[in-house]
């Protein structure tokens, strides 16, 4: 089962709070890339780019996989794709339901309006 | 023009599902309130189900029974009773065909003449409410199929 929570998404809004970070995810998307590589094309020491990584992996953004002794980042956004997907299969099913109770109000206006007129005919209030 | 529905998870417990109706809220409300209207549109045609029954007792304490499913011999059932019945504002109800079911708060607020609903779900628990979005998987109609199917399986081992 998928782990997910609001701190999890709280975790996923702070770490885009960071322009390296989304940075970052831009350069993941392209293509995967190794934390010194990371380091050298923002310009970071590699602490502070495996700091950066870090926070990214914390929040299920970004996985990363150590082959040999680099260590390879790439985007893990899985995750939350999937619960989006999940909100948004519940979100059709009540969509649905919805359109459908709209044309049973819509009948339900035109007969209350027909009881209006009907009312005003025999001469009520 | 066709109002939009969204669905938000407010929480680990909650979820909420809102939409505008171009109606008063009386009228709204009628339709979630009455058997005969709320069977037209619970399960809409896009489903392939149909309801094999549905008996509302709509006052506090009173009970719903809801029967629908692709084949009229196996149907799914879901049950509860209201917690409180305000017209044309306020329905609260609960989810007994499962432990882990939610308390439904539905609000209808009238807007001069459109009818804000606000359907609100809690949960018993974070994985009570996980549970029914992995639920969603593969659609709706998939999911009852399913069911049948492991329904099935039930009965023919027991």
């Amino acid at each position: 089962m998928v782990q997910y929570s609001r701190s999890h998404f709280d975790a996923s809004f702070a770490a885009l709070s960071d322009a390296t970070r989304r940075g970052v995810l831009e350069q993941l998307g392209r293509a995967d890339a190794s934390i010194t590589e990371l380091a050298g094309r923002f310009r970071m020491t590699l602490t502070g780019m495996k700091k950066h990584v870090g926070v990214l992996e914390q929040a299920g953004l970004v996985t990363t996989q150590k082959i040999g002794r680099v260590r390879t980042c790439s985007l893990g956004l899985r995750r939350l794709e999937e619960e989006a997907a999940w909100i948004e299969r519940y979100r059709q099913l009540w969509d649905a339901r919805f359109d459908a109770l709209d044309t049973v109000v819509e009948e339900l206006k035109r007969q209350d309006r027909i009881g209006a007129r009907k009312k005003r005919e025999r001469g009520y209030p | 023009m066709k109002n939009s529905t969204s669905v938000e998870r407010r929480s680990e417990r909650e979820l909420v599902v809102s939409r505008t109706f171009n109606a008063p809220a009386r009228l709204v409300f009628e339709a979630w309130t009455k058997p005969e209207l709320l069977k037209r549109w619970w399960v809409p045609k896009s489903f392939g189900m149909s309801f094999v029954a549905c008996e509302l007792d709509v006052r506090v304490g009173g009970g719903y029974r809801f029967e629908f499913g692709h084949e009229a011999s196996k149907p799914m059932a879901f049950f509860g009773r209201y917690l409180e019945v305000t017209p044309p504002s306020r329905l609260v109800w609960t989810n007994d065909e499962s432990v882990d079911g939610s308390v439904t708060t539905v609000t209808f607020e009238d807007r001069g003449g459109t009818t804000l609903v606000v359907m609100h779900e809690l949960y018993p628990s974070k994985e009570a409410l996980d549970a029914t979005l992995a639920g969603m998987e593969g659609g709706m109609p998939e999911t009852f199929a399913q069911l049948d199917e492991l329904l099935v399986t039930l009965g023919g081992s027991g």
